[in-house]
Formats: structure tokens, sequence, C-alpha cells
């Protein structure tokens, strides 16, 4: 009986979850109790952060600098003029690259102090938008074909026939500058990561919450350091977008083969020849693959970057969205889709691009593209400079489409709005009132109503289930951290969301994936149709919930299981399509009915990868709960927005962040050693 | 012939002294411990794996030594003791008699500029290099300026039947085809010492054998100084100027292919010898009698030919045979008999 309960996964975790509801309902309601809420011992961690800054940034290591305008010496600690340093620097990088996209002459003016302001000649005329569309199409028809071009010229060109060029270069400005320094930083710490061990164990768990972090929590400390602007937008995109550029370096340069790296050695390399001249090659695609996730990264961070004063598509959203101007908003949205989609196409066609022969032609024949791009660009400059002759003052339409001036459909998306309010209001009102009181408020109230007693041996009793003493110790301390903080109710109230949005992803993800997996045309479709929706950044999900739902709880929730049931999705299909066909032969020699296949063979085999599915969609549904603060729920998504507008928010921001985070890592710990033991015992790697 | 006799009193190129390499965390100080009497379970238990297990040997100028042995004899990780691409763990080995465990990084790069080449199993071409650049590689890294390089590069394009190929990327050849770039690669420097690593082991028996022959046609143009690994005993015996048999990290036995295949040192070995045809190892050497003048006809036969080559006109010949050697002078008579109990019998 012992021995069999021993062995029993099953048996323990009923038992488990006997003790868990046993002490439900057995421990009371009391304010005093220990075993009903710890009590808040580290509610001061807040303050220490915000103490902190405030020294650095004020009071701590000053030197003596000299104020021009004043012309005397004033002391400012030495932090504070480095992050100001790096916010200036940063600054210029991208108004020098908007002054290409849009005209302007302050970097130069900036350089020299202002002293060329008087000459309108040296007014740095922008590249009009058709000479960026046709470089577009050149850059795409080099990079994989006629179709891709056709992509990336047509995306822009709709961006900049509806008016939206101005915000769409804003943005664009901020990825260029942003995208090549999480580049260098990613891989110069990715290849120091690969090199030594010591390295790479001290950048994992730094990863690991960098990139589940919600990316609210470290806006406000970053709004402290670098103050608010743009550049505060650009340190907050590269903190966000460096991490699986590191990941995918470490990976990349990990995967290859051990021969590959003798072959280098017995060439007679040396260290440096060595990293640069095989290693880093070799993993070209890896790398590459990585810049892609970048500039992923980097769109969808500046779009969230608005809230600290980046310009661009994301701050004219978030004033639409403000305003509740539905059309308008989703105008933009489809503006970003648009340019997501296009980076997305183009950086992939790079990574898979491969290196073709060429010392054979000519430089002529070498340098077409080239030649041709800057052919086009002087003719098409000629023509905007004379179409400016032809069209009336400051609406020169060939060089650059005002914004707001162009076309627009928001007239009809937001009739079209009101159509959908006017026809279903009645049935979506009455589901939405039905999902609020009857699931989600139940759910919260059975949540809230849970002792910490009993959380921590449901969740501690899990952990030594799955992972043995080890994991039960990790994951207790993560979730005592929050335990012993003021927020232990709102942490409570996100993950009954949490756990609301992961079931109901989960479920459609296993069940669309399973049916998309059956042939080979279902799959690879579904797989495309997961590459769409993922390109889009998680901001984009919330303007059609607001559209159907209005601003209620149920908007943020269905719009946390869209956008987490794109990984339960892929990560089900994937696993499905990995069973060996030789698995598949035997099994129908065996007879087995469809059914049978999927339940005894395929899903089986496939349930570590699909575990690791459903990890990748709690961090995706907690990402989404938190954003969802923005249009108004009240769990630690809503103190960390509103920590946005308060003097002292850096550390409370900073704290809530830390703990989605850790929420995410307990999780992951307990998901990630299940599968991995499964893996282990299936003889998959 | 057996050059191992012949150039005994000159130094050899690699020397091997008790070299070991053990694997794992406590591995120096179990070996201090065993004193030289390593047992690969007891390691096992004190979780340490065994690689090379007391390896002693020399390979002499122009010899092609191959080191035969299955997976996880330690037959790679003893190439790879050698080459320092692992570093062993006790023992010394001489490289042209420097010791090659004490030379710091900067003189073990110059080595391998200008001494070593290696051929790997799963060929190990650079993805973003074609052909000749692949191959000029080496010479690169070292500074050559790059038409030098070229041109060294194309000539040994030439040499290995790939001219016309020589803008094609990696990924555009068939194996046989990329092993030819990696064995160009592995010549491209001039080495004296030529490691080659499974190198047809990844390939199609048909190629295998086509490459086989390749290999053997270019030896005997450069005549290099060869360790040779492979799991295949058939490979072996067709190459082997001397084969080192190992299981389990001990070298079982290391002698002539004739030699092994007609004394078998232990149980082991004389499982791979038992099937192989005889007629197709031996050479006629390794069945002659003293030379007795009375009965021997004027037919003449090389001592160093293998049997089967002969088989037919011996058998044919239906007299005593006299055998001689490579400068023309007697050196024993031959009973076709004797060649009929070679193919069948014992």
């Amino acid at each position: 009986m012992l021995t069999n309960f021993k062995n029993s996964r099953p048996q323990q975790f009923s038992f488990l979850f006997i003790v868990f509801l046993l002490l439900y309902f057995l421990v009371p309601e009391n304010e005093n109790s220990l075993l009903w809420r710890l009590p808040p011992l580290l509610k001061d961690i807040p303050l220490l952060i915000n103490t902190l800054l405030d020294n650095l940034m004020f009071k701590w290591l000053t030197v003596p600098v000299y104020d021009p305008d004043w012309q005397m010496y004033e002391d400012k600690p030495i932090f504070r003029i480095i992050t100001r340093s790096i916010a200036d620097f940063l600054l210029f990088l991208i108004i020098f690259i908007r002054e290409i996209f849009l005209g302007g002459l302050q970097t130069i003016g900036s350089i020299t102090g202002g002293a060329f302001k008087e000459f309108k000649w040296l007014y740095l005329p922008a590249v009009p938008w058709t000479a960026v569309v046709i470089g577009l199409f050149i850059l795409g028809y080099r990079l994989q074909g006629l179709g891709l071009a056709f992509i990336a010229s047509i995306g822009f060109f709709y961006v900049s026939i509806f008016g939206q060029w101005e915000p769409t270069m804003e943005t664009l400005s901020l990825v260029l500058v942003t995208a090549p320094i999480c580049f260098v930083l990613g891989l110069s710490f990715g290849i120091l990561g690969y090199l030594s061990k010591k390295v790479e164990n001290t950048l994992q768990p730094i990863l690991n919450i960098a990139q589940t972090m919600p990316h609210f929590s470290y806006l406000v400390p970053i709004l402290v350091l670098f103050g608010i602007g743009d550049h505060a937008g650009a340190v907050a995109t590269i903190i966000f977008a460096t991490p699986p550029m590191i990941r995918l370096t470490i990976l990349g340069l990990k995967k290859i083969s051990p021969e590959v790296v003798e072959s280098g050695l017995m060439s007679g390399c040396n260290r440096f020849q060595l990293l640069f001249r095989v290693l880093i090659p070799t993993a070209r695609r890896d790398i590459l693959i990585g810049v892609n996730q970048v500039i992923m990264q980097c769109l969808a961070m500046t779009t969230i970057a608005a809230f600290i004063g980046a310009k661009g598509l994301g701050f004219n959203l978030k004033v639409a969205l403000n305003g509740l101007k539905i059309g308008k908003a989703a105008e933009i949205g489809i503006c970003v889709v648009i340019i997501a989609v296009v980076l997305d196409k183009l950086s992939l066609a790079w990574a898979n691009k491969q290196k073709d022969y060429f010392a054979n032609l000519n430089f002529y024949k070498k340098n077409l593209a080239t030649i041709y791009f800057i052919l086009l660009t002087t003719i098409l400059g000629v023509i905007a400079y004379f179409s400016a002759f032809y069209f009336e003052e400051g609406f020169n339409y060939l060089y650059l489409i005002p914004f707001g001036e162009g076309l627009t459909i928001a007239p009809i998306l937001d009739a079209g709005v009101d159509w959908i309010w006017e026809t279903f209001f009645y049935y979506l009102n009455i589901f939405n009132k039905f999902l609020i009181t009857n699931v989600l408020f139940v759910m919260r109230d059975a949540y809230l109503g849970m002792p910490v007693v009993s959380t921590f041996v449901l969740v501690m009793g899990a952990g030594y289930i799955i992972g043995g003493i080890r994991s039960c110790i990790i994951v207790g301390a993560l979730i005592l951290f929050i335990a012993l903080s003021e927020y232990w109710n709102r942490a409570l109230i996100t993950a009954y969301m949490a756990t609301f949005a992961v079931g109901v992803s989960a479920i459609l993800g296993i069940v669309t994936g399973s049916l998309c997996a059956r042939n080979e045309i279902s799959a690879k479709f579904i797989l495309g149709v997961c590459d769409f929706f993922q390109t889009f950044p998680s901001f984009i999900y919330l303007i059609p919930v607001i559209l159907l739902f209005g601003i209620t709880d149920t908007s943020v929730m269905i719009a946390a299981i869209a956008y987490a049931s794109v990984p339960a999705t892929r990560y089900t299909v994937e696993g499905l399509r990995s069973v060996p066909s030789s698995l598949h032969d035997a099994a129908s020699m065996s007879g087995v009915s469809n059914f049978q296949r999927w339940k005894s063979i395929e899903l089986p085999l496939a349930f570590p990868h699909i575990m690791l599915g459903i990890n990748q969609t709690l961090i995706f549904a907690l990402m989404m709960i938190v954003l969802g603060a923005l249009i108004g729920t009240e769990d630690l998504g809503q103190i960390i927005m509103g920590c946005l507008s308060r003097p002292n928010g850096a550390g409370i921001g900073l704290t809530l962040g830390i703990f989605v985070s850790f929420i995410c890592l307990a999780a992951d710990n307990l998901i990630r050693t299940w599968a991995d033991e499964r893996k282990k015992l299936l003889g998959i790697e | 012939m057996s050059q191992s006799s012949d150039n005994s009193n000159t130094t050899p190129v690699i020397k091997c002294e008790s070299v070991y390499k053990i694997f794992g965390n406590n591995a120096l100080k179990l070996l201090e411990n065993s004193n030289g009497q390593v047992d690969a379970k007891t390691f096992q238990e004190a979780g340490c794996i065994v690689g090379v297990n007391n390896a002693s040997f020399g390979v002499n100028k122009g010899e092609m030594m191959v080191v035969m042995g299955l997976s996880g004899s330690g037959k790679s990780t003893l190439l790879r003791c050698i080459s320092r691409l692992t570093d062993a763990t006790a023992g010394k080995i001489f490289i042209d008699g420097e010791d090659l465990l004490s030379m710091n990084s900067k003189q073990l790069i110059e080595l391998r500029r200008n001494k070593m080449g290696m051929v790997f199993q799963s060929f190990a071409l650079l993805p973003h290099k074609t052909v000749i650049e692949n191959i000029a590689f080496p010479l690169q890294v070292k500074g050559t300026n790059t038409k030098e390089s070229m041109a060294k590069a194309l000539e040994m394009v030439e040499l290995v039947g790939l001219k016309g190929r020589e803008n094609y990327f990696p990924r555009e050849l068939s194996g046989g085809q990329q092993q030819r770039v990696g064995i160009a690669r592995s010549l491209a420097v001039e080495p004296d010492i030529w490691f080659l690593d499974e190198p047809f082991s990844a390939l199609d028996p048909l190629i295998r054998k086509e490459m086989q022959d390749e290999f053997l046609r270019l030896q005997a143009v450069l005549n290099k100084t060869i360790m040779f690994v492979t799991h295949d005993f058939d490979e072996a015996l067709r190459l082997a100027d001397r084969i080192a048999i190992m299981k389990d990290g001990i070298i079982e036995q290391l002698d002539t292919p004739d030699n092994i295949v007609l004394n078998p040192a232990t149980e082991y070995v004389k499982k791979f010898t038992e099937d192989v045809p005889r007629e197709k190892v031996l050479k006629i050497e390794s069945i002659m009698d003293a030379y007795d003048s009375n009965n021997s006809s004027s037919t003449k036969v090389s001592k160093d030919a293998i049997i089967e080559t002969l088989a037919e006109s011996i058998l044919n010949s239906k007299e005593i045979l006299t055998v001689v050697d490579n400068n023309n002078e007697i050196v024993g008579s031959l009973n076709p008999t004797k060649v009929i109990k070679v193919i069948f019998g014992k």
C-alpha cells in the first residue's frame, strides 16, 4: 500500500488536494491568524528601492561639474551624470535617424552648438517616402524574391497613404537605434556566456527574471534614472529586447558540432580567429534569428514605451485608446501590425538567406541593388523637390503625407463598431454579465478565501511531488516573498486571472492544435497563423476586445486568452508532428483508430513539449493581464500602472514586477522539472 | 616488409609513453592512488570514465598506424590526446622528440599550423565558405597572403579531384565530395603528421571503397606519417602498416595486419580475425619456406604480394615458386599447397 503510494503520482496529488481542501475549509478567516495571512514583514522593500535610487541620483559620490549656464561649479552625483550621458547619447542617435526619415537640422545643430541654425540651406531634407518604399522593395527582392518585395513595399505604401508616416518613422527610428545596440550587447554577453560557465550561470537567473517581468514594472525606475522621453523608451526597449539575443547566441554557439570547433583548432586558429572566423559564422543563422527576435521585441516595446514619453505609433495609440476612439485606434493598430509583419519577414529572410558565391562578378553586378537604390532615390528626391511647386504649401504628397492628412477608414470602422454594438449588444452583454457574475467573481472570491497555509501546502506539495525537496524549497521561497508583502490579496487576484486564462487557452490550444496536426497542410496553416499572431505587439490585442466588451474584466480575459492560446496551439502542433513516422507506421499496423492514436501514442510522446507550451502560455497570459490594467482591472497590474503617475512609484513598480516574475518562475520550475523528467523517461532530447 | 623493424633505430615521429585519459572531476587523484593499475570498473564507481588506459607506442616517419576499436573503446580520445584537442591526464607524448604536453598555447598553434593536419568523421567544413575558401582556411589563419593561399588551395583541389567545383559551397556537395574537401584542407599546410578520425565512416559502402583507394593513392604520393582511426576492421586491414586494436581504453594488440590475423593476442582480437579471409590479408612472405634451390622453378613472385592477387597463377603453375624481395634477391620458396591451405583450411 505504502510502496504503491510512493510510486503513484495520481495518488500523491489526490492526497495533496485533500489536505489542501481540508485546510481551506478548516482555517477560519481571521486577519490576525498566521495561518490565514502572513504579516507584511517585507513591506519596506519598495521604500528601500526608492531611497537607493534617490541616493544614487541625488546624494552619493558627487563630483563638481562646470555648468556653462550658471558659469559655476555644481556638485552632481556620478551616477546621475552617467545615466544622463547615456540618455543624451541615445537621444542624439534617435534624432539623427529621425532626421533622415523626417528631415530637420537638430543633430548638426547640437554638435555645432547651434552655430548653423541660421542657414536655411543646411536644412537636412528627409528621404521622400516614395524612396523608402522603393528601397524596401529592392531589399525584399534581394533577400528573398518578388513576393517579399511586394509585401514590404505595399505595407509601407499603405502606412504612408493613410497618413501614419510620421509616427511610423518615429517608431522605426527607435527600433533602428535600439535593435543594433541590443544586437551588440546580446552578442557580447552571449559570447561571454558561451566561453565561461561562470558567466552563463550568473546570466541565467537575470535573464529569467528580465524575460518574465512585465514591461510596465521597470518603466518607472527607468523614468527616475533617465528622465522622460524617447531615450527612456529606448533604455526600456534595450533592457527588454537584449535577453532573447543573449539566449539565442549561447544556444547557437553551443549547437555547433564539436568537430567544427576541433577543425578550427587543428587549422591553427588562435582564440580570436576561432571565435570570429569559425564559431560566429557557423552559428550565423541562430544569431540572425536572435536579431529577428530583437527587432520584434523592440517594436513591441516601443509601443509600450509610449507611457514614458516615447513618440511614435504607440503614443498615438495610447491617446486614441484613452479617448475611446476605437476606429482611430484600430487604424493605428493595423499600421503596427503591418510594420511588425514586414520587419519580421525581412529579418527572417535575412536569417535564412544563404551566402552565394559572387567573387566572379564584377563591381557593377555585385552592387546592382545599391546602384538602383541610389539612382531611384535621387530621381524620387528630384520629383519630390519639384512636386513642391505643384502641391500647396506644406502638403507635398510625394515627399511626406502629413499626419492625419491621408486616407482614413476610421469612420467606417467606427460605424462598424456601432453596428456591432447595436446588433449584438444584448447578447454580448448577457455573455459578459454571465461570465463576470457566475464565473469570474466566483473564482476570484474562492481565491481570496484561500488561507495562506493551504496555498503553501498546495504549491510546495506539488513542488515536492514533482521535483523533490529542491523544487519544494525553490517554489516555496518564491511564493513566501510575495506572501510577506502587502500585496498578497492582489497577487491572489492576478493568480486567479492567470489560472482562468491559462486553463481556457490550454484547452483551446490543445484542441485546435490536435485537430490541425491531423494532416500536414492544416498543420502548416495553423503554424503560419500562430506566426502571424505572434508578431503583433501584445498591446494590439486590447483594441478589438475593448471594441466588443468595453472596459471590463471580460475584455482583459479574452485578450489574455487570445494572446496566450498562440503558444499553446503552436507547441501542441509541433509536439504532435514530431512523433516519428516509424511509430506511426507501427501504430497503424497494430490497427489503432484515430482517437487511439492520438490518446495513446501522440499525446504521451508530445506531452513534454506541450507542457513547455503551457509554460509559455502562462507567461503570455500574465503579461497580458498586467497590460490589461490599462483598461482597468484590480490586480497587481493595476497598481503597477498606478505607479507610472506617482513620484515614489519606482520602488512599488519594481517590487510588484518582481512578484509577477516570481509567480512565473515558480510555475516555470514545476513545469520544466516535470517536462524534463518525462523527456528523460521517453528518451527524447 | 614491416616498417617498424626497418626504422626502429630512428626516433619515431609520434611517441606515447604511458598515456592516460580519464574523464571526471577527481581523475588525477584517483590515478595517483592507483599506481598505474587502472581498472575501468572501480573508476566508474568513483564517477570517472576511463578513455585511454596506459597507451605506449611510437609511429615512425611515413608509417600508417591504424587505431581500430568499437565505439567507446577510446580510439578517438587517444587521437585527440595526440593532437592535444584534449589534454591527457597523465603520461608523455612526443612529437618529433618535442614534449607535446609541456607546450604553451602559442607553441601548440605553431605546431598545428605547420606540422599537423586532421580529417573529421562529419567533415566539419565551414558552411559559410566555398570549397576553395575552406581549403585555404588553414593557410589564411596562418597569415599567408590571399594570392598564395588561393594558388595552394587550387593545387589541393586538383590533388583530391574536385577541379571545377572550387566555388561550390559544402551544402552543394555529396558526402564523398565534402570529405575530399576535408582531406584537401588538412593537407593544405603540407603537414608531416596526418590525423584521420573515422574519415570514411559517414559514407556509403561503395563511396567508402572509392575513397579508400583514393586515400592509398594519395599516401603513395605524399608519404605522410599517419594516425588513422576506424571502427571497421576490414578498412584497418586494407590500409594499415600497423594496427592497434583498442578495447575499454587499453591497446589489446599492436602489430602488422598479417601478424594480427595469424596470431591474435587476446580472445577479443580473435573475434575480429575469425571471419577475415586470410588470402586477402596475408602476404606471400608469411607462408614461404626457406629457399630450396633444387625444387624451385624459375617463376618468381614478390614476397610483399597479397596471396589473393597471385593465387590463380600460383595454383595454375603447379610447381614450387621462387620468392624474391624488392631488390629481386631470392629470399625463399613457395609451395602451392600452402596457398590451398590458406584459402580452404585453417
